[in-house]
């Protein structure tokens, strides 16, 4: 019998561009190429701000979907790495900063953020279900009343203004271009992070435990440290947001932590559908045009321009009713319609 | 309570020390190494009262709350603005007639009513859907917010107090001894808190009484307990569902005018007093409604107590508590039996 050479199909490794969906190339390359279209305000204060809102969703998503942990907390994550950066950097109140160099600020931040919301998480998951929801909504607001009575560390309701984004390699980062690719970065990178955590033993183990704790249990998995180790990771996404969103800012009070930014990370997230780690982008990136346009479509339809609000719990209400993944479940169902033969109705695969 | 005293001598030894300890510090005039230690008395029994009182509101909301997601298990983050809809109702009908008490059917019944549309429209659609439901009843409480916002714009709002119940009263507490003529000086305290603390205990026992020994009580418990073999014999729950949402947001609209008559109505009130519904429920026991009251009375307590002697940590205590409660007993401190 001989012995016939078949050329073996050459593996695809992660680094090999075949690998990559069409979309992503499309979409990654617009995202890169647009500070050349686009205007400086478009630049940081539609996308950069989508982005950073994005991410914190993000760590939303990922707690809620892989974990069935809806966490209200993640925006206090969020501010509170913003307020440690403003503590330990430099900003207006120089009783209170420390004026340290950024280097030491922002890695500090990030890690009083993450172990604050490990310890949230670590309480949370001591029940289940809709008791998360209401523990972390209610250590949210707690935060929120403790900063703007604290006048000694967080100086209260006026908050820290005039945080400055760093300089470093001769870029001044708060610039709108160096900003727009910042957030850029860590919006995929986190992005990328989640999806590999989503698929690496941990993240198998996490949508494990979110369908059957018991069995998971049974298995000898450790239902409440993969739990708590969820929140951590989360925690660590959402700081970093925070990070930029009091350089994209310049100050941080109060009302960035308030109850109602942490619902609208709640709502971004499920707006945009918290199935896969695109939706909270697709959902922030709706929120924040809603929000700046908002103004104008009200007056052009002759409403009055306050009832911004009414317009997003509207919408979101209209969301939540008719589909149970926001964009990205009626996105699937419009595919899913498309392929559907008229005849048998039958799906096609594809 | 005799067996209970028997198992746990040390424990109950040291509960009976501290009570003896808090009636003694009500009633006898303090000596002076003591006022020099907390300061006054008179503002320690003022903490003291504003808390029961205080307490007392948060267990209306609660209630009503708790009542709502024992039996149905639907979580409303809506009550809040039912709270808040109720103190606007209720300053609208006192503004208009000039009856205080009209305020309050006012602000029961029209509150109670949206109540029974919330039932009917939202939560019948989703039973048993807890995400679904929150996310609903968020949306719903921003809706509710901007239209009254809208209507009632960011002012703050009091109902006035009607004049049979205005100024103080003497109470038979001692808060010290008058240094120029020896006599007792004796604690004065609002005559309309007084009132409504035992206004709130009157519901209170007439919601226990009601549940423990009346036909639709045996009916709220049974289906509290297994909703689905109550159904199964026969009884249409749908209709003890609207009855008790109805109940528990009418409770919210009553509480509301009580609210707004001694503190002030003004946006951002709704999200505090859904809040402390959360902390009092999560602290009590879910579904529980002496929970609810153990947990308002010690939130009250903590929040007073708190803003008197440590002002920057007020909120920090109660989170304390809600912390130290979750950590040893999540279940709550009185819990449903399950």
């Amino acid at each position: 019998m001989a012995v016939i050479e078949v050329p073996a199909a050459r593996p695809l490794r992660w680094y090999s561009p075949q690998r990559i969906a069409t979309a992503y190339w499309i979409v990654g390359a617009a995202l890169v190429l647009l500070p050349v279209v686009a205007s400086s305000f478009v630049l940081t204060q539609i996308f950069a701000w989508a982005m950073i809102l994005g991410t914190i969703a993000l760590s939303l998503m990922f707690l809620a979907g892989y974990g069935n942990m809806v966490s209200l907390v993640q925006m206090t994550v969020a501010g509170v790495a913003a307020y440690m950066v403003a503590i330990f950097g430099s900003s207006a109140v120089d009783t209170i900063s420390l004026g340290w160099p950024w280097w030491v600020a922002v890695p500090l931040a990030i890690l009083v953020a993450v172990a604050f919301g490990t310890l949230s998480g670590a309480l949370a998951v001591r029940t289940e279900g809709i008791y998360t929801i209401m523990i972390t909504l209610a250590i949210a607001a707690a935060m929120f009343y403790l900063v703007r009575q604290n006048y000694t560390l967080f100086n209260g309701f006026s908050g820290l203004n005039q945080v400055r984004a760093p300089r470093f390699w001769g870029i001044d980062w708060r610039s709108p271009v160096p900003f727009y690719y910042l957030s850029l970065a860590v919006a995929a990178v986190s992005y990328f992070a989640v999806v590999y955590v989503s698929r690496s033993p941990f993240g198998l183990a996490l949508q494990g435990v979110r369908d059957n704790p018991r069995r998971m249990a049974a298995l000898g998995f450790n239902v409440t440290w993969h739990r708590i180790a969820a929140y951590a990771f989360a925690s660590l996404v959402a700081a970093v947001a925070g990070v930029l969103l009091v350089w994209l800012n310049g100050q941080v009070s109060p009302g960035t932590i308030a109850v109602g930014p942490a619902i609208d990370i709640l709502i971004i997230a499920v707006v945009g559908g918290i199935s896969h780690p695109i939706g909270p982008f697709l959902g922030a990136l709706l929120y924040v045009l809603l929000r700046t346009f908002a103004l104008d479509i009200l007056v052009s339809l002759g409403l009055a321009g306050e009832r911004f609000q009414l317009l997003i719990g509207l919408g979101f209400l209209v969301v939540v009713f008719f589909s149970s993944d926001g964009l990205l479940g009626l996105w699937r169902r419009y595919r899913e319609r498309a392929r559907r033969d008229p005849l048998t109705g039958e799906v096609a695969d594809g | 309570m005799v067996r209970f005293v028997e198992r746990h001598p040390i424990g109950s030894a040291i509960v009976a020390f501290l009570v003896a300890l808090l009636v003694w510090a009500i009633f006898a005039p303090w000596p002076d190494s003591l006022e020099d230690l907390v300061g006054r008395k008179k503002i320690f029994l003022n903490a003291l009262f504003n808390g029961i009182t205080l307490g007392a509101l948060y267990f209306l909301v609660a209630s009503g709350f708790t009542l709502i997601f024992g039996l149905m298990k639907n979580v409303n983050l809506a009550h809040g603005s039912l709270y808040m809809l109720g103190g606007y109702i209720g300053y609208e009908v006192a503004d208009a007639t000039g009856w205080w008490l009209l305020s309050f059917v006012v602000a029961f019944v029209v509150v109670g009513a949206l109540g029974v549309l919330l039932q009917y429209f939202v939560f019948r659609r989703m039973e048993g859907q807890d995400l679904k439901q929150t996310l609903v009843t968020i949306g719903i409480s921003i809706v509710i917010a901007d239209v009254m916002l809208w209507i009632w714009g960011g002012d703050f709002y009091q109902i006035l107090t009607p004049s049979w119940l205005t100024g103080p009263v003497e109470l038979p507490l001692i808060t010290g001894i008058s240094r120029r003529s020896g006599d007792y000086i004796y604690l004065t305290y609002p005559v309309v808190r007084l009132v409504i603390l035992l206004a709130a205990i009157a519901i209170g026992v007439g919601m226990w009484l009601v549940l423990n020994r009346t036909r639709i009580g045996m009916l709220v418990r049974a289906g509290v307990d297994d909703r689905d073999m109550l159904s199964a014999t026969g009884v249409r729950i749908q209709r003890v569902f609207i009855l008790v949402f109805a109940f528990g947001a009418g409770l919210a609209g009553v509480a509301g005018v009580i609210g707004g008559t001694f503190q002030s109505m003004a946006p951002g009130e709704d999200i505090r007093f859904l809040l402390a519904s959360l902390v009092v429920v999560i602290v009590g026991g879910m579904g529980s409604i002496p929970g609810a009251a153990l947990g308002a009375l010690l939130i009250g307590l903590a929040e007073q107590f708190g803003s008197v002697y440590a002002p920057t940590y007020a909120v920090v205590l109660t989170f304390l508590i809600m912390v130290v409660v979750l950590a040893f007993r999540p279940q709550g401190l009185v819990a449903v039996r399950r």
